[in-house]
């Protein structure tokens, strides 16, 4: 279990690393935790030439709450995200799920842009960006910046929007409104373990936001209406998402659990009244 | 949480039976354990990396090394030919024409079967090299599935025998057939128990010298024992005995009998260092050990009991199947016959008929894990009485007590020829009812099922087995047999004691202790004895078959520390004791049953003389002359011990298979979560007779390991095979460990009636609840549940399906013509899909055929050259995101009916596995020129991929496969890319009413 060998670079700046990015094509991966990354290398199933390592590049390295998203630079760690104050405040969500990332360990060293750039379809930071309509902020080797809607992103089993000389420079985080409600559950085999369903939640009045990681090939969101039995529609989502059997769970126990958490999780949570009320104060 | 009730015999020195805290702790917990991958190494060794199967049956029809040989820094390749010239085949313990050797020579048998083997001078150069080695193998069908494997028609593993059930033997004591006949009640029960493993943290590791000059081989190896095997692997070398000097390291990161399996590496590795003349260094990572390192025996078992009408069992049918994997590995088929004698467990049950038959399967070989045999008898034989008071109407608690062996009747001869040595099993049982607050645990099931939550009680009782009889596995052969080979029994132990000039003391043990403790048990013993401090005795713990004392029982298994190698400890102690007693009386003109050692003096009883300890001993170094005439001077002592208990099978088959059989009682209450199946405990008792307590600190210790490696097994361990044979549990995402989250502390009871045959009373203990604890739990859940079928490990979607799915089906128009589910899951992938294209059949059928278009629409294709008729080798680098692997694959369009379908397959074979799959093609005209091209596809993988990449195999497969239509489409003009499964969801959404 040792990688092939690779040569490191280490950019100071996002230009040079786009740069690198084109110059080497595929042959050349950005490392920034290295927390999915290493041990692909470790157990060969990639052998790029090239590491970008982009943990030295200063401006990435920033969490900044603007008028109504918090932006996580790429540098950031899970666990830097995780201790920043009032993130229960500013994206609830976050704050919820954050914590069934891995382990302290791993949040020690992952990166939150390294996991939507990864785009597992079990991790809880894409599910959240897809849930919140969130955006992803990517530059190019000549400057150019763009930025995708997390819907949008997220194209597959580890494939995203991501160009060849693109770096993620930021995710994007919608902030809280008030009066909306934010849930996250996740169903897993061990504490820390991929999910096998993983539910994010937007309570919003009658309105209810459903995300679903662990399931199809990308975080899946669909809206409900409170007001209506969503036993149909929970269940079309559910059988939607092309749910497999894998060694630990079958399709037929990830559909379950999204119907009836799902339905917990729709019919759950405050009232009408008290959504007013908070909406007021 | 520990209630320790003591029934202490502890000695003048008070050491005996003390809560000792761990001599070896100090230095493990600053990292200063030397463990073997820590030793220095010979100047010019090399690492070896192992080239390994992908398949889990094919032959072996080529293999060229020569483009490794050429890289940088690799010095040489082992290979089977290698080994046909310079060893023999491991030898098994029955009578088959099946070969073994360290490397695959004509076939592989499993996926990880090592097939090569690289010597280089650094790890990360020989795993270089691995990927060079160019091997042909020609696949072949497999068997997996134990049922289906010893069915007449199964693919045969060994074709020389004819069958892959390789040892079939029946069993009678009593007379079963009567009693069954006179049954008021008969209750049977299937049980499968599946494949899983106590990994250690440790890996193999083997550091292997050859000497020409003498024809040796010197090895350093994480070996656990037992050394009996040492005499496997010397035959297997082609050397004497004396010829293999087989060492063990300071310090062991864990093993649970899993160590035992890195004995063919102990070859192979010798081999290595034979073949690169240099000294090899090879270090097992976690995948290897995973997928190919050993596991325990699956096992699928029918047992009938014939019952009286108040629940006394009278007779037991057992009709068995052990899974041993692809070999037959020494000690197998030991995972029956370790536990034969004691197949009735604490019952008093008089009758038994048995069928034991041992299947080969395309899996990984068997060998020692902790409780071996354990788990797997007790699954059947505990769910079984369960059962009964199911079927019965009784309480199961009832149930277990009218069966037991009664108080007073020890030792008892168990039906099969165990002689259960002591215990008092009722009284033992009513103790832990006591103690472990069972009323209250019925009044927490009763009040959470009157509101309505499920909730469960399970019961378990067992023997425990320790110091095994190195005859019992010749119970495998027929009396006949027996004759022929001559007779096979006990368990001898050895320990050496010598004293120093200083009077400090050192011992020496060949126990190659795993973690557990040992070093600090023996100094106690010794302190005890000897009446020294503990800081005052340096205990050696490595074993070197070159100098030490030894013998075929050494070793670390079986839980023969406490009985029977601190047993000999104690003996050579006495020993000791006895010539420095001798001395002081000569000197004090006292009798020698007068001397007492305490504190670290001698001392006359009664009197006034004393000395201090080492002065006394010196004496035997510095002034032999001032000694009595019959003491020889020096002073080192060697105990060897051996029970007369553990005789040879009879011509009954009647077979002692252990020395000592500590009792267990074990019960819990678990909660199931209604929605995800979730099984939590709510408590655990378990209370132990495991005879007198050396250190009750030291046992607790491994009564929780014990419990967590059972729980572990009860709820999320396994190794998963697919239908073809491939390994999905390659990483520790996917061979899932309780970790101390998910283990919550059991209440621990402990009762001690000593054992009468072993010298200090005690008995082992570090097996147990890896046998009772997995039962338990599911005899809890199978009470909470009320259902009989019950299959490990209980992941919540198991226990959820058992609760019951009750599913609404797929609305129409969604997902319907979504991925079939692969057929029994594991890596074979089947789905279908289609793709609209410009241009009629003819036009694409013809593309099709362009082998230009065939390079293009291949995902990255690189090279396509052409070998035949419509078949190509192509060079293809294929992924998904971040995962990319080059694939030397071979492509052919087939079954060709122009223009209305064909079939386009390709195989292939990378570093990180193989690949294969078909997919067949049919083409329907439809309006406006355009070409309906409909696809099927089965596909499987196998190799390190499948083996780790499960999660997502499915979706990748799906990807990669559609980007080929998808670039035919494009190619072909297509203007708009078809609509994606996906975006074909979100507009069946769109009429569903809902938003996406």
């Amino acid at each position: 279990m040792k990688p092939a060998a690779f040569d490191y670079l280490r950019p100071s700046n996002r230009r040079e690393a786009c740069e690198r990015l084109h110059e080497a094509g595929d042959d050349a991966r950005l490392i920034a935790g290295g927390q999915s990354l290493m041990a692909v290398l470790n157990m060969r199933l990639a052998q790029p030439r090239q590491l970008i390592d982009i943990a030295g590049i200063e401006d990435l390295h920033f969490i900044e709450r603007r008028d109504d998203h918090l932006a996580v630079g790429a540098g950031v760690t899970q666990a830097e995200l995780l201790e920043y104050p009032g993130l229960a405040e500013a994206v609830p969500l976050l704050a919820q799920a954050m914590p069934w990332i891995g382990h302290w360990q791993t949040r020690n060293r992952g990166t939150v842009c390294g996991s939507i750039a990864h785009a597992d379809p079990s991790a809880e930071l894409p599910l959240c960006l897809v849930t919140l309509e969130g955006q992803v902020v990517l530059e190019n080797r000549r400057g150019k910046s763009r930025r995708v809607m997390a819907g949008d992103f997220f194209q597959g089993v580890l494939t995203t929007d991501r160009r060849q000389d693109e770096l993620i420079t930021e995710v994007r985080f919608p902030l809280a409104r008030p009066g909306l409600e934010y849930r996250f559950q996740e169903v897993s085999m061990r504490h820390g373990d991929f999910a096998i369903v993983a539910l994010a939640g937007v309570i919003d009045g009658a309105r209810v936001t459903l995300g679903v990681g662990g399931v199809a090939d990308r975080p899946v969101c669909r809206v409900f209406d409170r007001h209506e039995d969503p036993g149909e529609t929970l269940n079309a989502f559910a059988w939607s998402l092309g749910a497999e059997d894998d060694a630990h769970a079958t399709a037929a126990y990830r559909r379950q659990l999204i119907r009836e958490r799902g339905r917990e999780l729709i019919a759950g949570g405050p009232s009408d009244e008290e959504i007013a009320h908070a909406r007021q104060g | 949480m520990n209630k320790f009730e003591s029934v202490r015999q502890t000695g003048q020195g008070k050491q005996i039976g003390r809560r000792q805290p761990r001599v070896e702790d100090d230095a493990l917990l600053q990292g200063r354990g030397r463990y073997a991958d820590d030793l220095a190494v010979a100047p010019g060794t090399l690492h070896a990396a192992v080239l390994r199967s992908p398949h889990a049956h094919a032959r072996l029809v080529d293999l060229d090394a020569s483009p490794a040989l050429a890289m940088p820094g690799v010095h040489a390749v082992l290979t089977g030919e290698d080994i046909q010239r310079w060893a023999r085949p491991f030898p098994v313990g029955v009578r088959q024409p099946m070969e073994h050797w360290c490397l695959a020579v004509d076939k592989v048998r499993y996926v990880g079967e090592p097939v090569a083997v690289v010597m280089a001078e650094s790890r990360y150069l020989a795993e270089d090299a691995l990927e060079a080695i160019r091997v042909e193998y020609e696949i072949l069908p497999v068997a997996v599935d134990t049922e289906t494997a010893i069915a007449e028609e199964a693919p045969l593993l060994h074709e020389a025998v004819g069958s892959n059930v390789v040892s079939e033997r029946h069993f009678r004591y009593g007379d079963p057939e009567r009693a069954f006949a006179e049954a008021e009640h008969r209750v049977s029960l299937k049980v499968r128990v599946p494949r899983s493993s106590c990994t250690p943290m440790e890996c193999y590791v083997v550091l292997a010298e050859y000497d020409p000059a003498s024809a040796s081989y010197d090895v350093l190896s994480n070996f656990q024992g037992p050394y009996a095997l040492h005499s496997v692997m010397a035959r297997a070398l082609n050397v004497p005995g004396n010829r293999l000097r087989l060492r063990t390291p300071p310090d062991a990161g864990g093993s649970f009998g899993i160590k035992q399996g890195v004995f063919p590496y102990v070859v192979m590795m010798g081999l290595a260092a034979r073949k690169a003349g240099a000294p090899v260094k090879w270090v097992e990572d976690r995948l290897e050990h995973l997928q190919g390192a050993s596991s325990a025996t699956n096992r699928v078992t029918e047992i009938e009991a014939a019952v009286t009408g108040d629940g006394r069992v009278t007779a037991m049918r057992w009709d068995q199947v052990d899974d041993c994997g692809a070999y037959l590995r020494a000690p197998e088929p030991a995972t029956f016959y370790r536990m034969h004698g004691n197949l009735t467990g604490a019952y008093a049950i008089e009758h038994l008929q048995v069928r034991n038959r041992v299947a080969l399967t395309n899996k990984t070989p068997t060998g020692l894990n902790r409780g071996f045999g354990g788990p797997q008898i007790y699954f059947a034989l505990e769910r079984l009485m369960q059962r009964i008071a199911v079927e019965l109407e009784l309480d199961p608690l009832e149930v277990i007590r009218r069966n037991l062996v009664p108080s007073g009747s020890f030792p008892y001869r168990a039906a099969a020829g165990a002689l259960l040595d002591s215990g008092d099993y009722p009284a033992s049982v009513e103790q832990g009812v006591r103690d472990g607050g069972l009323d209250e645990l019925l009044a927490r099931r009763e009040n959470a099922r009157r509101e309505g939550r499920l909730y469960g009680i399970g019961y378990t009782v067992a023997v425990e087995p320790s110091i095994s009889n190195m005859g019992y596995i010749t119970t495998a052969m027929t009396p006949e047999e027996r004759r022929k080979a001559g007779p096979k029994n006990g368990a001898v132990s050895t320990a050496t004691i010598s004293v120093g000039p200083l009077g400090d003391i050192s011992a020496h043990v060949s126990s190659t202790p795993q973690g557990q403790g040992h070093r600090t048990v023996v100094a106690q013993v010794i302190a005890e004895v000897l009446g020294v401090s503990l800081e005052s005795i340096s205990v050696n713990v490595e074993l070197d078959t070159g100098k030490d004392a030894w013998s075929i029982a050494s070793g670390n298994y079986s839980s023969r520390f406490s009985g029977a190698v601190a047993g000999a400890v104690y003996q050579a102690a006495v020993k000791v004791r006895d010539r420095l007693a001798g001395i002081a009386a000569a000197q004090w003109q006292v009798e020698a049953a007068r001397i007492r050692f305490a504190e670290g003096q001698v001392r006359v009883e009664g009197g006034e003389l004393t000395m201090p300890f080492g002065r006394l001993a010196g004496a035997t170094h510095w002034a032999p002359g001032t000694l009595p005439d019959w003491e020889p001077g020096g002073l080192r002592e060697t105990a060897f011990w051996s029970p007369p208990q553990l005789e040879a099978p009879d011509d009954d088959d009647r077979i002692n298979s252990s020395l000592c059989y500590g009792f267990i009682f074990d019960y819990c209450g678990v909660e199931i979560d209604r929605i995800t199946g979730r099984v939590t405990l709510d408590r655990y008792v378990t209370l132990h007779d495991a005879g007198r307590l050396l250190n009750p600190d030291l046992v607790d210790g491994q009564v929780r390991g014990a419990f967590a490696q059972g729980l572990g097994a009860a709820l999320m361990e396994e190794f998963a095979y697919g239908d073809d044979g491939s390994f999905q549990s390659g990483t520790f995402a996917d061979y899932l460990v309780p970790t101390s989250v998910e283990v919550p502390e059991p209440l621990i009871l402990h009762r001690e009636t000593p054992s009468p045959f072993t010298p200090l009373g005690a008995k082992g203990v570090g097996e147990g609840n890896n046998m009772s604890t997995p039962v338990c739990i599911a005899n809890a859940v199978a009470d909470a549940l009320g259902i009989a079928d019950i299959e490990l490990p209980l992941t919540p979607s198991k226990v959820r399906a058992l609760i019951g799915i009750d599913e609404p089906p797929c609305p129409q128009g969604v997902g319907e013509d979504q991925a079939a589910p692969a057929a029994g899951g594991g890596s074979r992938l089947t789905a279908s899909d289609s793709v609209t294209l410009p241009g009629s059949p003819r036009v694409v059928f013809d593309t099709l055929l362009d082998p230009e278009t065939l390079q293009a629409i291949i995902p990255g294709c690189h090279a396509l050259e052409l070998t035949g008729e419509n078949a190509y080798r192509a060079d293809v680098t294929v992924g998904v995101g971040m995962i990319r692997a080059r694939f030397d694959a071979r492509v052919a369009l087939s079954d060709l009916d122009p223009p209305h379908s064909l079939r386009l397959s390709g195989s292939g074979t990378s570093a990180m596995g193989s690949a294969d799959g078909s997919a067949r093609i049919r083409l329907t005209e439809i309006e406006d020129g355009y070409t309906r091209l409909d696809y099927d596809y089965d596909a499987s993988v196998g190799g390190k991929v499948a083996s780790v990449g499960g999660r997502m195999l499915q979706s990748a497969s799906r990807m990669i496969i559609g980007q080929i239509f998808s670039r035919l489409s494009l190619r072909m003009g297509g203007t708009a890319p078809r609509l994606s499964l996906w975006q074909r969801f979100k507009t069946l959404f769109g009429r569903l009413g809902g938003r996406s």
